[in-house]
């Protein structure tokens, strides 16, 4: 039964599992240094402040040491990976004009049905450089600007300077050192004033070659009383070596803007997910982050939410998948800045065949911030006995004015849950299914109906592995 | 073909090693009501799991026969895909599934093949409209939240669509008032047929008033100490199970 379990588990299983043979025009060497650093900005043409402020960044990631409070990362090894490799020569608009053997990887995973579906920008990223982005016509007219970041920094650089590191400095954390130093590829977005974005902007990213670390960097900036919502999917192919994929997304919400930010990471079990998102709620603004992580060996992920101004208000819900092997550390912050303010942190998490699953969050108010009001909740589902579900949450709260509320709750999935749905004919891996489904709906009724099916499939994927 | 439809021969039951049910044996034909009475703790519910299949119920002796097939090693849904159906005593809560995708889910299990989103639509509203249920009561999360009463209506809606051959009712009048009680048991008096079999199990003879059994069994003490006609239902409720059980054996309760 053991063994059976295992090797349902191997990467045979694993759908996306595939691997096409990428041709890179050009590559950076093994490893980090100055010259990996200047050779990328070489390479993108970027100005001067742009290749400054990399510069300083690779300074910061020298001195700052490994993040040593959660999951392990003494597997990852910096020195072996290539920080920037480009696959195709340039930016392409037009769907027929992707090479070949990206599109057919792209194919694999539905994109052009995507674009189909949705009509609207859609930025793909293969490898470390953007290769497709499709902006619909009346998005532009609007005044949208949905652009790989690279793009942006070249025609927008004033927009992009403006903005650029200012939600996640450098020096936050050794990764976002990491990423300010190497990043490539990534989406930039601007809405402006007044501005409702209706569709969803998507955006696919890959990692598509062994060794090769991933460094996106997203910006949003939105306008006040505009909306925007974002998507982005992930998955990944298997490989033998490690992987390291180390975005930093930064969010700027200004008055009366609401920004929903959707995530379904899919990474394949080798790869080290360790990511940096953030954002800033100015007055009466609204920030949701939807962020489902599936796939990797270890994610790291908390998004934030920086409560500037009154009125502002935040949500995050989080789901994450624990399969053999895997850590997910994810979680959420709350940061109460200002006075009524409010925010939501749904947390839901579900561990097997010795997975472990670990809720990490912050909640904070500082002196001052009267009136604010924080509800976490998180909830583990345990589906075996070997697995794991741990929870760190944390809450500073210097100011006395405050209603704040933490709920957690670890469950089985119940023999008696399983009982019933058996006898009404369901058999035992169906039945199952059916009470994982349940358990995540209130974050999967969040996503468009094409992403809610895509996470429910993927849910099911993982779990058939666990069942007899 | 001359089998009974239903039979429950020599079955002993054992919850966590403690036996339960201890010896009991049942014959229910094509057509026929029975009704299974006994006061608390003398394996009622024990017996309606183990003829489910709970795998916390372990049948150490004897088995259970359905349409002449020995289904006491198959599991709970083998035993529902046969015909075989309990309407719980306590529904559990399956919170984030939709009745109506539970429902649909179930009959295609049962049925074994897809149920065509317009069939199931005409079945699902005609078997609610008969036990007064409302249209929203589909969208909501299984027994989530449900008053006792509507978990009841609950399981007999997923008798009503799952059309079973032979239903095991367990105390499905617990919990209701008697308008909900009157509707209910029309409910399950329509889907007795002759082809069919059902087994109620209920402490109080009230159900008894609207499904009316042809039979009436005594539990008490993991066996079947009386049987005899619908008068027993009567006899047990003008003067209680003291007198059909006998003082000594109600002794054995208290320890």
């Amino acid at each position: 039964m053991t063994d059976r379990k295992a090797t349902e588990m191997m990467p045979d299983s694993y759908k996306w599992g595939f691997h096409d043979e990428a041709r890179y025009v050009f590559r950076t060497e093994r490893g980090l240094s100055r010259k990996v650093v200047e050779e990328i900005a070489g390479i993108k043409e970027e100005p001067q402040w742009m290749r400054d402020m990399r510069l300083r960044a690779l300074e910061i990631f020298e001195r700052k040491s490994m993040p040593n409070w959660g999951p392990d990362l003494s597997a990852v090894n910096l020195n072996d990976l290539y920080y920037y490799a480009r696959a195709s020569d340039r930016p392409e608009r037009d769907w027929n004009e992707v090479p070949d053997y990206i599109r057919s990887t792209f194919d694999r995973l539905g994109i052009p049905e995507a674009e189909r579906k949705f009509l609207a920008g859609v930025g793909a990223q293969y490898d470390s450089e953007t290769v497709y982005h499709n902006i619909r016509e009346e998005l532009a007219k609007q005044g949208v600007i949905f652009a790989d970041t690279d793009t942006a920094v070249r025609e927008y650089p004033d927009l992009v300077r403006r903005y650029f590191g200012t939600v996640v400095p450098p020096a936050d954390n050794k990764f976002s050192a990491l990423n300010s130093a190497v990043w490539s590829g990534g989406s930039f977005i601007y809405v402006p004033e007044g501005v409702h974005v209706d569709i969803p902007l998507q955006a696919y990213f890959r990692i598509n070659a062994e060794n090769i670390g991933q460094f996106e960097r997203t910006l949003i900036i939105a306008e006040p009383g505009s909306f925007i919502h974002y998507i982005e999917g992930c998955t990944a192919p298997i490989y033998t070596t490690n992987s390291l994929h180390a975005a930093v997304v930064e969010v700027i919400v200004k008055k009366g803007a609401r920004v929903r930010y959707s995530t379904v990471q899919n990474w394949s079990t080798n790869v080290y997910n360790l990511v940096t998102k953030r954002s800033v709620a100015y007055e009466d603004a609204v920030v949701e982050w939807v962020d489902g992580n599936l796939g990797s060996k270890v994610t790291m992920k908390y998004p934030a939410v920086y409560l500037m101004e009154p009125g502002a208000h935040s949500e995050v819900l989080s789901l994450s998948f624990a399969g053999r092997g895997q850590h997910q550390d994810t979680g959420a912050k709350a940061v109460h800045v200002a006075p009524h303010t409010t925010s939501v942190i749904t947390s839901k998490s579900i561990s097997k065949d010795g997975g472990r699953a670990s809720y990490r969050g912050l909640v904070k108010a500082y002196s001052g911030a009267k009136g604010i009001r924080s509800s976490v909740r998180c909830d583990a589902l345990l589906l075996d006995g070997d697995s794991r579900s741990d929870t760190y949450p944390t809450m500073e709260i210097d100011e006395r004015d405050v209603t704040v509320s933490h709920e957690a709750s670890v469950s089985k999935v119940s023999e008696e849950q399983l009982f019933y749905l058996q006898s009404r004919g369901i058999d035992e891996q169906e039945a199952t299914k059916m009470i994982v489904n349940g358990f995540v709906e209130p974050i999967v009724k969040e996503l468009p109906m094409e992403y809610a099916v895509e996470l429910n499939r993927l849910i099911e994927l993982q779990l058939e592995g666990a069942i007899g | 073909m001359g089998k009974p439809l239903f039979q429950i021969q020599d079955l002993h039951v054992s919850v966590e090693g403690k036996e339960i049910v201890k010896g009991l044996n049942l014959v229910v034909g094509r057509g026929e009501v029975h009704a299974v009475m006994g006061p608390n703790a003398s394996g009622k519910s024990t017996l309606a799991n183990a003829i489910m299949g709970h795998p916390r119920y372990q049948v150490t002796k004897g088995k259970v026969l359905f349409k002449g097939e020995d289904v006491t090693a198959l599991t709970p849904d083998e035993r529902a895909r046969r015909g075989l159906f309990l309407a719980f005593q306590y529904p559990r809560a399956i919170p984030g599934v939709t009745m109506v995708n539970f429902l649909r889910s179930a009959l295609r299990a049962v049925r074994g093949s897809d149920v065509p989103v317009r069939e199931f639509r005409t079945i699902l509203r005609e078997t609610m409209t008969m036990l007064k249920i409302d249209e929203d009561f589909a969208r909501r999360y299984i027994n989530d939240g449900f008053s006792g009463g509507e978990m009841k209506r609950a399981e007999v809606l997923q008798m009503g669509i799952l059309k079973p051959d032979m239903s095991i009712l367990d105390e499905t009048d617990s919990g209701l008032d008697i308008d909900a009680l009157r509707t209910v048991a029309e409910g399950i008096n329509s889907l007795m047929s002759e082809e069919r079999g059902m087994m109620v199990i209920t402490h109080y003879q009230r159900i008894l008033d609207y499904v009316q059994p042809g039979f009436v069994h005594v539990l008490f003490d993991g066996r079947i100490i009386k049987s005899g006609g619908p008068e027993l239902a009567h006899e047990l409720e003008a003067e209680g199970y003291e007198r059909i059980t006998g003082a000594s054996v109600a002794g054995e309760v208290a320890s």
